[in-house]
Order: structure tokens, then sequence, then C-alpha cells
């Protein structure tokens, strides 16, 4: 065993004390302050004691206990309140005045940052009746705290007030002889000076900090206590019921800002057309964006909510020379499909549209010219390879040759897998044209490029207002700012391709727009397509507040180069006041692959047989706020009956039921005791959480907030049971009746509250109570209010269940059907934007592009996990071999297998083999 | 929340009359009000006296060093990660890490209150970790999940999905 101790160390002090009270035997070693005694700690710390098991203890309350523990004196109750103390209020105070008195000779200032603690030490001693702390005897709990005043009170300038309980019990333990030799050795006789140089290397400390670094516990601190002026207001307030409340009318298109109202535009990522969107891309913006826009209507926002499929690009060209269509051809399949895969999901648009259209090349051509006009415009040559035989320039990855550094002749257009330089693709040796093997030629196009930098100022000026204004979410606000710390460079805007929105600049005119420069004009040509008075809310910052919704990977384009295309245009456009991105959403543990049938998509959700509210719910109970979250089959069959079924369904159903059965339908009088009013407060602080954190697009932490309503409305019919007290005398009857009439009318506020979130479920419990028209909405507007919208005497309709239990069969099936079903395999991202790994593969950039999105087959660590995945894959194939499995399970192994070995070729840049030899010969 | 802690740490020692608890100041120190005694504040204080009063020592520690041990990670717990800033819960994280490295458990191969009060102080901060960041402290991840996993102890903690698999290349920290 052996001690470390450093040289005017004030913790030493304590330790030295314990160790000579306590007579261990252990070998001392003074060291230097930034010595690392304990390997596993970034920042060395003294005292530390080397156990003779080689542990470490650095604490020093905990070597002094040890030291104490190991001569007899066990830990108490009491030792463990002082220690506890001395280390949570005590010693910060202890710190920050010596370093202001050794440091700054602050005595003043030091002796009134140890005023509180010293006067609470003050008061529990004279509450005592023995001499020490604890006991009659010394004890760890006198050596830590006298060790910690030490320094303090032994300085005789130091002057710490009227103590007279404290001097006397500090003098006590002063005498102690082990007590004099630690502070002898510590101090040196020199006081405070003695501690100078260590005092200077710590880092300075604040009086107050922060109790909890988490912003995150408003919403589930439930337990919250309520002051019982809180509960009164509330029961005041239920009991006022409906007041004349303006229904206001329906929902009039085209929806136009107004004068004197919130006017809210939202958008949310435009989905790229040529594949149907998963799960990701629903929570991730659509949903998200939808939960958000039904909750601005239902708060009276004057709201328009647009989206549309964005359909421009090299993928829709490649998916078209697939299936052997014209690109417009695959953009009107594809664009059904999504637009009937979010009406099944209940995405209430104001206006679904599209991208391919005449107000997209007339507004997209308009910010060109105004752009080229300003002078925001550069123009550069760039070489690039050109396939005669397919006729086109050749982007990136439709290019390999042997790398000019390494010489692998696998190399891609963009980078060597084997090297892993980047590489341009006109110094590949040998290159070679993917689609026809033919040799391209290297011919040189002109290019235009967004001049960023020079508008560098303009946006970082707007970015800081806006971002001060606006709720942008944490993600959102890092990722501009890397982008801006990084510094912007010139960003080409133009491509060799036939299918987009031609440039209308002479020299130029066999180009069109880059989608990244083409795709967010399509928020405007889309609204365009709505209503011709579009300008009136894209040209109009006074008056809107634009709300954008995508996932993180989407961010740079919105909150950078979109807003410097429109600063630079200069024509008042409005640019986005919120930004709310998500993190990633995960599928279970297995690779999400549409290749392979792997992971729900949307138009497969409504085969599952589970309802679209269940799934809105689910989605939403995981959305990846602030963190990636996964889909989990057993989870949602989870949720749906913990949450679903058993909470909110079990709570409204009862409700319904007791009045129905009860009370031939009609909600009873209710008497509000203190037990009513309390719920009623506990059920209105939820339901104003709900709105603040909805306000600030928090969407998880709101929809907590509702199945906290409902679990007090449990726990609340739980302890009244109105079912045992109808059946007894007329005082019982009556509480049966309150308890009935209060738990129906928060069902009502279920309705209200449910509504972004499951919009038929709302919907159902509306109709089944008879909910008045405008009681939705007279509660949700302002603060909120929790009222008493069924009166007594209001009339119920039939009362049915509103959800279904998801059965373990059923849900194992449906893991089995979409294939989640290989827990050792390992996971990969499903990205949530437009900007999916496949939508990302189909816009490679063109060398001047500095910033794309990760791209799912450019990686080579891709490359690397589908590398273990094959490996892997590989065992278990043999494995099920080996047992002599059935052979349609090898088969769908098998067929696994190859899949990934093509998805491996790909992702390396190969094309990939003709399916099956080496699989086969095994 | 140090009043939801004590009460998932009562339900997991299977206490069966409830305490009463109430909080002292600004920071809302837990405070135990106790019948045959003076009221105990503090939450590790008052966690000691829980596992003691349910006939648990062991959970304190076996032998002196042991019971050192916890300790020690009890007032890290309280003195280091209730109060960091962001920055600084970076280095608890690194710490941890090389700490647990060898290490089923904080008091080595036995579970303890250590283990406990760390898990319920520390979930906050592993809620918000990314998949990439959590792999970045890959043991205390496995000794968090460990954890969440042991009977009786989540409660009023939602889970946290740790991956089993690495999903990022090793090396990059």
């Amino acid at each position: 065993m052996k001690l470390f101790i450093g040289e005017g160390n004030p913790h030493c002090l304590k330790v030295l004390a314990a160790l000579e009270l306590s007579g261990v035997q252990c070998e001392t070693e003074l060291v230097k302050h930034e010595e690392k005694v304990v390997p596993y700690l970034t920042h060395p710390v003294l005292p530390v004691l080397l156990l003779p098991s080689g542990q470490h203890l650095f604490s020093p309350n905990s070597i002094c206990q040890y030291l104490f523990d190991v001569s007899g004196q066990k830990a108490t109750d009491a030792t463990n309140q002082w220690l506890e103390w001395e280390s949570t209020n005590l010693q910060p105070a202890v710190l920050q005045s010596l370093q202001l008195v050794a440091l700054q000779g602050k005595r003043v200032e030091a002796a009134a940052v140890m005023k509180e603690p010293l006067s609470w030490l003050e008061q529990s001693l004279s509450k005592r009746k023995t001499s020490f702390l604890t006991d009659e005897v010394v004890s760890v709990a006198d050596v830590v705290l006298w060790a910690a005043l030490y320094p303090l009170l032994s300085d005789s300038a130091f002057e710490p007030g009227d103590l007279q309980v404290v001097c006397a019990w500090f003098e006590r333990v002063c005498s102690v002889s082990a007590c004099q030799s630690a502070a002898l050795s510590v101090l040196q006789g020199k006081g405070v000076e003695a501690l100078k140089s260590f005092l200077q290397k710590q880092p300075v400390t604040h009086a107050h900090r922060r109790d909890s670094p988490s912003n995150n516990t408003e919403a589930e601190d439930s337990e919250r206590e309520l002051s019982p002026e809180e509960i009164e207001e509330a029961a005041q307030v239920y009991s006022e019921g409906l007041k004349d409340f303006t229904v206001v009318t329906e929902r009039k298109h085209p929806v136009l800002p107004q004068e004197g109202k919130r006017n809210v535009l939202i958008t949310s990522a435009l989905p790229y057309v040529n594949n149907v969107p998963h799960l990701g891309n629903i929570i991730g913006c659509v949903l998200s964006a939808d939960v958000f826009a039904r909750y601005g209507r239902l708060r009276g926002w004057n709201l328009l909510y647009i989206c549309g499929t964005d359909e421009y690009g090299t993928a829709t060209e490649n998916k078209a020379r697939e299936e052997g269509l014209t690109p417009q051809q695959i953009c009107d399949k594809y664009h059904c499909i999504h637009a009937s895969i979010y009406q099944w999901f209940q995405i209430d648009f104001d206006f679904f549209g599209r991208t391919t259209t005449q107000h997209q090349t007339e507004i997209a051509q308009d910010i060109f010219w105004r752009l080229h006009e300003r002078g925001f415009l550069l123009e550069d040559t760039v070489e690039q390879l050109r396939c005669e035989g397919c006729q086109r320039f050749l982007a990136d990855r439709f290019v390999e040759g042997e790398c000019p550094h390494c010489r692998y002749p696998e190399a891609r257009g963009d980078q060597c897998d084997k090297c892993g330089r980047l590489i341009n693709a006109v110094e590949l040796k040998n290159p070679q044209c993917k689609v026809c093997k033919e040799t391209p030629v290297i011919r040189s196009s002109k290019h235009l490029f967004l001049n960023l930098p020079k508008l560098e100022q303009d946006l970082e000026q707007w970015l800081q207002t806006s971002t001060a204004a606006g709720d942008w979410t944490t993600n959102a606000r890092n990722i501009t700012r890397s982008w801006l710390r990084d510094g912007l460079k010139p960003r080409c805007i133009t491509r060799d391709l036939q299918w987009g929105t031609p440039v209308p600049h002479q020299d130029y005119k066999e180009k069109v727009f880059y989608v990244w420069f083409d795709a967010p004009i399509g928020y405007l040509s889309i609204t365009a397509n709505y209503t011709d008075q579009w300008e009136r809310w894209w040209k109009n910052p006074q008056q809107v507040e634009l709300y954008n919704f995508m996932a993180k990977d989407n961010v740079p384009f919105h909150s950078v180069v979109f807003p410097c295309s429109l600063l630079g245009a200069q024509d008042n456009y409005t640019l986005v006041n919120n930004l709310i991105a998500t993190e990633y959403l995960n599928y279970e543990d297995t690779k999400f692959s549409k290749s392979r049938g792997v992971g729900v998509f949307g138009d497969m959700a409504k085969d599952t047989g589970i309802p679209s509210d269940v799934w809105r719910f689910y989605l939403l109970y995981l959305r990846p706020e602030g963190q990636d979250s996964a889909f989990s089959w057993t989870d949602m069959a989870l949720k749906n009956n913990s949450e679903l079924l058993n909470n909110l369904g079990n709570f409204i159903n009862r409700a319904g039921m007791f009045v129905s059965k009860f009370f031939d339908g009609r909600v009873p009088e209710m008497l509000l005791n203190d037990d009513d009013k309390r719920l009623i407060a506990q059920v209105c602080w939820e339901l104003k959480q709900y709105i603040q954190l909805l306000d600030k697009v928090r969407i998880r932490d709101a929809l907590k907030c509702i199945l906290n309503m409902s679990r007090h409305g449990n726990q609340y019919i739980q302890l009244n049971e109105p079912w045992k007290k109808i059946k007894g005398g007329d005082e019982d009857r009556c509480r049966a009746g309150t308890v009935t009439g209060v738990s129906v009318n928060v069902a009502c506020l279920l309705a209200a509250v449910l509504e972004p979130f499951m919009p038929t479920v709302s919907l159902n419990i509306r109709s089944q109570l008879q909910a008045p028209e405008s009681s939705s909405r007279a509660m949700l507007s302002g603060p909120g209010a929790f009222i008493c919208t069924l009166p007594a005497g209001h009339c119920i309709g039939t009362v049915s269940p509103l959800f279904q239990k998801l059965e373990n069969e059923q849900i194992e099936a449906l893991r089995k059907r979409f294939g989640g079903l290989q827990p050792e395999e390992e996971s990969a991202e499903l990205k949530t934007p437009s900007n999916s790994s496949v939508t990302v593969e189909s816009k490679p950039n063109a060398g001047a592009a500095q910033h794309t999105p990760a791209s799912g087959n450019a990686d080579p660590e891709r490359a690397k996990q589908l590398t273990a995945l094959v490996a892997e894959q590989g065992e278990k194939v043999r494995a099920l071999k080996a047992q002599k499995a059935e052979k349609s399970a090898i088969g769908v192994e098998v067929a696994k297998l190859l899949d990934l070995k093509t998805q491996l070729c790909l992702a390396e840049g190969k094309t990939p083999e003709p399916p099956a030899q080496k699989t086969k010969k095994k | 929340m140090a009043l939801r802690e004590l009460n998932s740490l009562e339900r997991f020692l299977g206490l069966k009359k409830a305490n009463k608890y109430s909080t002292q100041g600004g920071k809302k120190v837990p405070v135990l009000q106790n019948n045959n005694g003076p009221a105990l504040t503090g939450l590790v204080t008052i966690a000691c006296h829980l596992v003691k009063e349910a006939k648990r020592p062991e959970l304190l520690g076996d032998n002196a060093e042991q019971r050192a041990v916890v300790q020690q990670w009890l007032e890290h717990r309280i003195t280091k990660l209730d109060n960091c800033s962001k920055e600084e819960v970076k280095v608890i994280l690194k710490d941890l890490n090389r700490y647990l490295e060898d290490k089923v458990y904080l008091a080595g191969n036995v579970f303890t209150l250590a283990d406990i009060l760390m898990y319920y102080g520390i979930h906050h901060v592993i809620v918000e970790l990314a998949i990439q960041e959590k792999e970045c402290y890959l043991n205390v991840s496995r000794w968090f999940d460990h954890i969440q996993h042991y009977p009786g102890i989540r409660h009023h903690l939602p889970p946290v999905v740790v991956l089993r698999n690495r999903v990022y290349p090793s090396g990059h920290h």
C-alpha cells in the first residue's frame, strides 16, 4: 500500500491526519502536481492511495474512510452524511475561497462565499450534544471537515463571522496531535501561501453552477409538487366550462398570409422521387412536420404545409433507363406512389406537388438571372470524362480505371478504395465507362459556380438573427456552425445532364441546374402551383414564419447553401426561421434493404394490418430527437399493448363505459373534492407542458405528456373505484358520479391533444363522446386550459374499444416477413431524409463540391462493414450446410449472402459480378 | 429526480414500507424523515442507509477496500457527474471508459450500490449520446447496458438502446 501526496495540496491534509490517527502503516511518496498516478484519469489528481489489491483511491474522503475502516471504525449514517455534505457543499466553497485568499488576497469576498456553509455548520453543531461531530471521540467526519476548513480558519486575517460553536469544535480537533502534524506537513507554517502553486493550477471555481446539465427534465418531471393555489386555480378554470368559443371556419384554399395572424409556413424535405420512402423518411420529415402543422392549426395559426417530390437528377435518368420508360414517366409513376403512401399515413399537406413543372423552371431561372446580374456567379472550366458510346458526360461513379497513385486497377472516379486517396476522374489511367466499357475522352466543359465566399458575410449576419430568434435543433446549429468554421468555397450549380431545369444562359444551353441548387427552389415552385399568390408566402419575411423539417444530413443545404442563393438574389425572400432536424432512425439489428425486402417501406406499412394511427404513434414515440433511435417490432408491440391499449385506451374506454353503463349515457353531476381538484391540476399541468413542448417542436416529449395525462386518469379511477361506489349509498353514488364525470372530461381533453399525433383515434373519441365542436381549440388556446367541456347532462354516443392488442405471433410473423431476423448481423443506418443513401449515390458531386452528405456507395468504411457482413453471412451458410439444414432455409441465407456480395461490389465501386459463381462452387 | 431514484432503489431492495422524503434547498437535496432518529440528508447517505435497512450490506462492499471503492464512485457521482458541464462530461466518460476496461462492475467483479447510483446519474448522459459516441465509450456502454438489464434496477428510466455490434469502424476517437 502506498500513499501519493503533493506539496501544498490542501486535500492531503485530511489523509495525512487520518493516516496518523488510524495508525495504519503505509509508505508515502511526494510527487509533482502534474504527475499522473491514476492511469485511467485524464487530469492528474492527488492524493492517491494505492490499495494492496492494486486499485487506486483518488477521492480524499474515501481514502480517509478506508483508513478509519481498516482501523475498526466503520462508516455510519452520521459520518456518511457529514462526508457527503463536505464533498458537495463545503468543498466547492472552500476551494473558491482559498483561491480568492491565496491568489487575489480577497478575504472579504472569501468570507462571503463561506458564510452559507459555515452558518449551516454552526446551526447543526449547536443542536448537537457531543463534543465532536458524531461522537465523544474524533471520527472520520471530524478529520474531513476540520481539514477542509483548516487553511481558512487558521488564517488570522480571515474573518468568518460569529461562529462560537464551530470555533470551539475546530479548536478541539486542532489539539489532536495527528492533525497538528498533518497541518505542519502540508502548510509548513506558511499558511495559505503554501497552497498558492497548487491553487493556481486548479480551474477557477464559480459559486453557483446549474444543478443539472440536462435540459430535458421538464417533460419527465411529473412528480412535481402542485401548490394549493395552482390546484384551486385549475379547478376554477375547469368548472367555468366551455364559454362561447368562436368556432373557426373550415380551412379555405388557398391559405394566404393574413394581417394580425400568426402566419406559419411549413415545409418538409422533398423526398426523392425514384424510391419508395421508408419509415425513416416518414418520421424524419413528413410525419414530424404533419404533427406540427396539425398542432398549429388547432392552435388557430394561419398555416400552410407544403411538400412534394424532388424529381430531377441522374438517378431518375438511370431508373428510367432500367425500367425502359422516359424520366417523366418514371416521375409520374413514383409521384403517385409517394402521394398514396403519405395519404395512408394521414399526412395532411395543404398541397403535395412536384419539381418538374413550368413554375420550377421560371422561378429557378429567375433566381439564376438575379444571381448572375449581381455578380454572385463565377465561371470555370472543368475537365470531365465523356463517353462517346453513351453520348454523355460521366458522373464520377460511372467511371473506373487505374489509380494514378497506387496503380490499383479498379479505382473509382472520385476515390481509390485501395489507397484511399481522392482522385480527380480525369487523372485515372485507362478510364472505362462503367455502363458500356468504352474508353471515355477528356472534354473540358464550362460550368457556373455560386460564389459562396462573397455571400458569407450576409449569410452570417442573417444566421445570427435567425438562430437567436428561432427554434433550431442543436444538430442544425452545430452542423451549420461547422460549415462556416471551415470556410465556404464556390459551389458548382450546373451539370452536363438532360433531366433537369435548363440553364437559360446562352453559353450553357446544353446544361441543367445541379439538383442541390434546383431542389430547394421546389418549395417555392410547389407553392406557386398551389396558388398564384405564392409570393405572399415566399417574399414576405415580415409576416411569415418559415419552418423547415428534415433529417440532419440535409441541414447544410437549408441553412447555408439555399439561403445564400436567396440572399444573393436580393428579392426579399422569406428565409428559414426555424430549422428542425432529426437524427437517424435505425431498423432493428439488421440492415435496411429494399432489394432484400428487409425493413418496412411506406407502401408495405398498410399491409401489416396495423392501423395508420398506431404506426404514427410508434414512429413519433421513437422520433430520433437529439439522438438516434431504433425501430423494433417487439418494442412496437410492447408500446402498443402497454401504452395505447392498457394506458390510453383503457382509460378512455373505462371513462366512457361508466357514463354509458351507470349513468345512462349522460354525464353525471360533479361535486369536486380535493382529490378531484388535484387530478384536474395534474392534468392541466401536463397540458401546459404539452403546449410548451410542441411550441418548441419537441414532438416526442409532448407525446409523453399525453401518456402521463391518461396515467394520472387511470390512477384516479383506480383509487376512487366508481364501479364499487355506484352500488353504495347516496353519498357514494354521488362520488361515483363526480369521478366518472371528471374522467370522461379528461378523455375529451385527450381527444384534443391526440389530434396531431393520432388523427383517426382522436376523431373516434370525439364521436364516441359527442364532443362539442369547439372543445379542442378552446382547451389548446393560449397557455392551455383543461375545461369541463362535457357538462352534466351531456349525452355521449356509443363507446367502443379504440385499440387492439398486437399478439406475439402476429409480431413474429411481421418480423420474419420484413426480415429483421438476424440479431447477430450488424445494424446499419437508415437515413431519414430525401438524401437517403440511394439518393446520395445518384447525386455525385462534380469535383467542385467539397461537402456532400456521406455517400452510401462512395464510402470505403461501408465497404469494410459489408466485407465483415459477407464473412459473417458466409459462416452462417457454411454452418447451416454443416448441420444439413433444410434446403429452403439454406437457400434463404444464400440469397442474402449473394445480395450482400452485390452490395459490397457496388460499395467498392465495382460492377457486380453476374450472380453466383463463387457461391455455387461451395 | 433524486426522489425517483430513491423510490426505484427501495423497490429494488424490496423494502416494503415506502419512506417519506422531502427536498432541501435549490439543489433539491433529498431528506429522509426517519421516525426513530434524526432526518438523513443527501442522496448517498440515504441510499447507504436504505441498503443497510434492507440487510444487503454486500451492496456497499464486502471488505474495507471494496467499501472504499464503492464510496469513491458514489462520491464521484454526486460531486463530479451531477454538476458537470458538457465538456466535463466527455472527460468523465473517457475516464470511466478506461476504468471499466478490465472490470465488470465499478467495484470489480461484484455488483454494488455504486453501479446503481452511477447508472441513475449517468442515464441522461447516455440517452443523449449518438450511436457513434456510444461506441467511443464502449466499456461504459457495455457496463450501462449490463446495469439497465440487471433485474429490478431500471424502474423509472426508459431503456437506452445499446447496439451489441459496432456500426462505425474502430480506432476513431
